[in-house]
């Protein structure tokens, strides 16, 4: 167990190291820079401007004074953003991807999880194809679409619940129920699919069979004998499940105006703010490879195979 | 290999039976393997309803652009934003700027699919490749190849397509190799599994015996019996790389004018929903169907080639 | 026989949480009680400080924080602000403003240092300010910005406590329409000083316009909330606002629809006439100071020929792309100064605008043949355009109507991100792009300047006339308005009939705005300060 956080870690910081230099030698070769905009700046200006954020240097020398940098833990000032720093724009921005992530991670690992079971308990009956009929639509609709056509419905046409936005500059639990649904549907829709799968495999298992025989309840064959084994196929799923739910993220946040990183993300890579670009990655690197190792060490935890 | 070498965070969608693959035998009974495939697919009637609507759509998307009596870039001033209509056959409506939706919609269908086809060809060809030397030559080779997969693989791959495009600006070349250097990892993945179970069977001994270099085992034998899972991945993954475009194109890092996809289409409609709801529906339509059939496909297909799921 | 139990559990939890939360909610939108209303402004600042910002939606912010010499009204005209009078000397050259007396948020009074101060803050060369060259009718204005000369030697000096002199480059008779820019707003030398570029964040920030910066949440909310030190509190009105940038304005409409936004400072243009019927008494659009235009770049051998690119020109059917495309009030341009400047009364105009599209698309193309262009020598360029917005709307039908001169006319388009975009056409890495152009100040010569040859690479099409940048130099030195006026039509005239530009639409603002709020006035620069605005039961 410690050996296996410690090779994690161990692979982790040669990880981070190729993010943080891909990220940063492709946003530099990214034509146009942070000060070109519809206005031009003087051309002694631009210099000096230049200069202050050391533009002026060669890249590899920048990016040497990066890293001495970002191993302080400065993330460094915006480009684009004059009055902030990144390390300022991130503890902004953080919460909310945060609030809004983890809730739909929850939400969609729970009611997953549910109707999958329930699926496939009722295998080839009607519910059963309903749910599976839902999950392929949860697949098949982009959030993109999802989004806009929620907040028309239920924010304008029915007018139950606010379009977008927060309650002014507080969280509120009517603002953030539609973001949450939208970006929890396609993890919904896989998750009760990956569940269905192995649900109905694990009932079909000799441990089941036995306990079967053995004249346990079908509720507690149900609850501890096929759920535990029919669960790890999810749990090796929550890797890839964060990165689909961070992917979604980057949608809802435009559809909904929340002030999450996504956000700020694509608008600093298109501005070219390298600074808080680089800032997100790191941010979002460090963790998705935490998140991933909390994952494994949960399988492995649950996993009767690998417990030793 | 210890446990903790299984591939346990891959796992994408669907594929999680994958080390049930194993059971797809060598090809000494490969005929009848293909042909219990087949028989088994025929008999999945969601699967054989979607391969026929599949062969359709690729057909209007080839055919449709020259057949149809509208081009996809002829703007009708006097026809802007039109409701659909038999009139002047504007089935689907007119776009914003007056052109034809079925014209661009057939158009946007070509492209999208184009766009997965390619970008999962590049996926697979280089999943296969790497899994399969991987997988084949074991031992150190094995371990290298595969933590220098685990090494991108945890990397916030978003962030790279996002970047990519920026840095080299969004052409639809671009979004092909963006978004297959995503993908081929799970398949390196897949593959490497398949391999290692494959290299001890009677066939590949013979090969090596007869004194057959690596790379011809890893491409003549290895590559073509992994070809039952590749196929499964591929069509699954054809609906994840449309998604994706459409994504990028939200974005305005997709496909770019005069071009256009199902994503763009979509995402341009979503804005007009209210006002022109034809914009969104006709290509939304068009994308869900195409997703729906060929993830039927997918599941029939892995149905079809993997007995135990039966 | 799970999802039984479970269905109906997870339901009456999410809808007791709903009734919880939604209690003691603010009242989004309009609050009538408290006086607050909530604003959508296109875009996130890039920042507050007013030496620093350049955007019009910064803009709309710190507009309603600072006072400079000047102000505006609700219809956005120019009345004194800071200064109480002022004198100008014979010449023009020497302006000598004096003060009111008034005092910052924090008590202390506002006096001409600060205006010095923040005048040399501004022209300092290390400071990052985009719009430094506003101010540069300002004596060694620019010698200063460039380092070339030391601070002092600024043409702005503070007399004593409530006298300021300001010297001049040339007279400017629309001095004081520059003087309310932002650019121009004084700031407190004695927290600046203490808390250097912080002094803008919320703990720190010291104001003397009508409201104080409460909280600033990146990429999502500014909160405003009144000043009661401000010279005029006692006719303020509204108490607090929150602004959000509504990057996305199809999501603002639906909130606007729904009451969580009183007003959102723009509205998508193919939607105008449903909102005029779902929302009766919402959409308002006037004339801005927009241009929209195409650049001619020409360095290139085939657009040195006058007629190449007046065919061009002649070819944009701007009545479609106005009315269809754009929509939201915009109207066709054949000029580039928009019309209703002050002291501009009548501008020039594109010689052939009232012909038909019909007979225009002939002459085109008669006039492209007798350039030597046929089918068997195509014209041919690309057309590089922003990849956002309805620009790439516009593009395909600039590309159908050039199409439609003849088929040897052959056009690639180039799509574009916004940043690179313009780097490439001020670097002239383009045959043909679009752009556009807001007036920094209500004045021609904001526009007539962009198309002088000392503009350098902000002249987009590299256009050069000596004809032109002497008329330009007339009228920067004549005091007698009218003339002034005739000078520059002279001027405007002779680069429309050179067409290096091909100009498309003049723009509108679109405001969608709550009847409810009243005191809102339309204006051509779109300015509209929270402090003349009430909120009707």
């Amino acid at each position: 167990m410690t050996a296996l956080v410690l090779r994690r870690l161990l692979v982790a910081i040669p990880t981070m190291f190729f993010v943080i230099a891909a990220a940063f030698f492709l946003m530099r070769a990214a034509p146009g820079g942070p000060f070109d905009s519809e206005r031009q700046l003087a051309p002694e200006i631009e210099q000096r401007v230049k200069a202050a954020y050391d533009l002026d240097k060669p890249v590899t020398v920048q990016f040497g004074l990066y890293l001495q940098k970002i191993v302080t833990g400065d993330l460094g000032p915006s480009l684009k953003y004059k009055d902030k720093s990144v390390a300022d724009i991130i503890a902004e921005g953080l919460p909310t991807s945060a609030v809004i992530g983890l809730t739909s991670m929850i939400v969609a690992l729970g009611l997953g999880v549910a109707l999958g079971v329930a699926a496939a308990l009722r295998q080839n009956m009607p519910q059963d194809y309903v749910v599976m009929g839902l999950a392929l639509i949860g697949v098949c609709v982009p959030p993109l679409v999802m989004g806009p056509l929620l907040s028309l419905v239920f924010g304008v046409q029915l007018a139950w619940l606010p379009t977008s936005g927060l309650s002014r500059d507080q969280y509120s639990f009517r603002h953030l129920l539609l973001p949450v649904i939208t970006l929890a549907l396609p993890q919904i829709a896989i998750i009760s699919r990956l569940m269905r799968a192995s649900m109905i495999e694990a009932m079909r298992s000799n441990a089941v069979r036995t306990a079967r025989a053995k004249g346990v309840p079908e509720a507690g064959v149900v609850w501890r004998h096929a759920l535990p084994v029919a669960i790890l196929p999810i749990v090796s799923y929550l890797g890839p499940a964060i990165a689909g739910v961070l992917t979604g993220s980057f949608v809802i946040e435009s559809v909904f105006q929340l002030p999450g990183l996504g956000r700020q993300f694509i608008t600093g890579a298109l501005t070219r703010d390298y600074t808080l670009v680089m800032g997100v990655v790191i941010l979002y690197a460090g963790l998705i490879l935490l998140l991933n190792l909390l994952a494994d060490l949960l399988y492995r935890a649950l996993d009767p195979r690998v417990r030793t | 290999m210890s446990a903790e070498d299984a591939p346990i965070l891959i796992a994408p969608p669907g594929e999680i039976a994958a080390p049930a693959n194993e059971q797809i035998p060598a090809p000494v009974k490969g005929r009848s393997l293909w042909d219990d495939a087949a028989r088994r697919l025929k008999r999945n009637p969601a699967a054989m309803i979607s391969l026929v609507v599949l062969g359709v759509l690729v057909l209007l998307a080839l055919l449709g652009p020259l057949l149809w009596v509208h081009n996809v870039d002829t703007i009708y001033r006097d026809r802007v934003a039109i409701a659909p209509t038999w009139a002047n056959a504007h089935w689907f409506g007119t776009d914003a700027q007056g052109r034809d939706m079925v014209a661009r919609v057939l158009f946007g269908l070509g492209i999208s699919l184009m766009v997965g086809v390619v970008a999962t060809f590049v996926s697979l060809v280089i999943g296969v490749l790497w899994g399969a030397t991987a997988g084949y030559l074991g031992g150190w080779v094995d371990n290298v190849m595969m933590r220098i997969v685990d090494v991108i693989y945890t990397v916030p791959f978003i962030f790279f397509v996002i970047i990519l495009m920026v840095t080299f600006g969004s052409n639809i070349f671009l979004i092909f190799v963006a978004i297959g250097a995503v993908e081929w990892l799970t398949m390196a993945r897949i593959v490497r599994g398949q391999a290692i179970t494959l290299k001890h069977k009677e066939f590949i001994e013979a090969a090596r015996a007869s004194g057959a270099s690596s790379w011809r085992i890893i491409t003549r034998h290895i590559a073509p019996n992994v070809l039952g899972a590749v196929i499964v991945y591929a069509t699954l993954n054809i609906p994840v790389v449309i998604l994706a475009e459409s994504f990028l194109s939200f974005l305005g890092l997709g496909v770019q004018e005069p071009l256009t996809s199902l994503g763009q289409l979509i995402s341009g409609g979503s804005k007009y929903m209210d006002r022109a709801p034809w914009l969104l529906i006709w290509p939304g339509a068009t994308m869900f169907v195409t997703l729906l059939c060929l993830n039927f496909l997918g599941d029939g297909l892995r149905d079809a080639l993997d007995p135990k799921e039966r | 026989m799970m999802m039984r139990r479970l269905l109906p559990a997870i339901m009456s939890l999410l809808f007791g949480a709903m009734t919880i939360a939604s209690c003691g909610e603010a009242k989004l939108g309009i609050d009538y009680e408290n006086k607050i209303i909530d604003i959508g402004n296109t875009a996130e600042p890039l920042t507050l400080d007013p030496a620093k910002t350049s955007g019009h939606w910064e803009n709309n912010i710190n507009g309603n924080m600072f006072i400079g010499l000047f102000t505006e009204d609700a219809e956005s005209n120019t009345i004194p602000g800071m200064a109480e009078r002022w004198e100008t000397s014979a010449d023009g050259l020497t302006w000598t403003f004096f003060l009111r007396q008034a005092n910052w948020s924090d008590g202390v009074p506002v006096t001409a240092y600060d205006f010095e101060y923040e005048y040399r803050r501004v022209m300092n060369p290390d400071t990052i300010a985009e719009y430094a060259a506003i101010l540069y009718p300002f004596k060694n204005a620019q010698a200063v910005k460039e380092g070339k000369m030391p601070l002092t030697a600024l043409g702005v000096h503070a007399i004593d406590e409530r006298t300021l002199e300001i010297q001049l480059e040339h007279p400017a008779p629309y001095l004081p329409g520059i003087l309310k820019h932002s650019t121009a707003y004084p700031t407190p030398k004695h927290v600046v000083e203490r808390w250097g570029d912080d002094w803008i964040k919320p703990q720190y920030i010291v104001v003397n316009g009508p409201y104080t910066l409460v909280k600033w949440w990146s990429n999502y909310v500014v909160h405003l909330r009144k000043n009661p030190l401000f010279y005029d509190a006692a006719s303020v009105c509204l108490r607090e606002l929150f602004f959000y940038p509504t990057n996305d304005v199809d999501a603002a409409t639906r909130r606007v629809e729904s009451g969580e936004l009183a007003w959102n400072t723009a509205f998508p243009g193919q939607k105008q006439e449903l909102l005029e019927k779902s929302l009766p008494g919402y959409v308002r659009v006037s004339p801005f100071m927009l241009t929209t235009f195409l650049s001619i770049n020409l360095k290139r051998p085939m657009f040195q020929d006058v007629r190449v690119r007046r065919a061009l020109s002649m070819a944009v059917d701007r009545e479609f792309i106005a009315r269809e495309i754009y929509k939201k009030g915009y109207t066709p341009a054949y000029q580039l100064v928009p019309a209703g400047m002050p002291n501009y009364p009548k501008g020039a105009r594109l010689t052939w605008a009232d012909e038909a599209m019909d007979k225009r698309r002939a002459e085109a193309r008669s006039l492209l043949e007798a350039a030597g262009y046929g089918p068997k020598k195509p014209l041919k360029f690309t057309f590089s355009f922003r990849n956002s917005s309805d620009n790439p709307r516009i593009a395909v039908v600039v590309q159908d109507d050039w199409r439609k001169i003849a088929p040897w006319v052959q056009i690639e388009l180039r799509p574009t991100e916004v940043q690179i975009h313009y780097a490439n056409m001020r670097g002239k890495d383009f045959d043909i792009g679009d752009g556009g152009w807001v007036g920094d100040f209500a004045d021609a010569t904001t526009y007539l300047y962009l198309m002088e040859t000392s503009t350098g690479p902000q002249n987009w099409p590299g256009y050069s006339n000596p004809v032109y940048d002497k008329l330009m130099d007339e009228a920067n030195a004549e005091l007698d308005l009218a003339k002034r006026a005739e000078i520059m039509r002279q001027a405007e005239q002779t680069v429309l009939d050179d067409s290096p530009i091909i100009p498309l639409a003049v723009g509108a603002t679109q405001n969608l705005i709550s009847p409810r709020i009243t005191g809102f006035k339309d204006n051509i620069e779109d300015n509209h300060r929270a402090r003349w605005m009430c909120i009707k039961e």
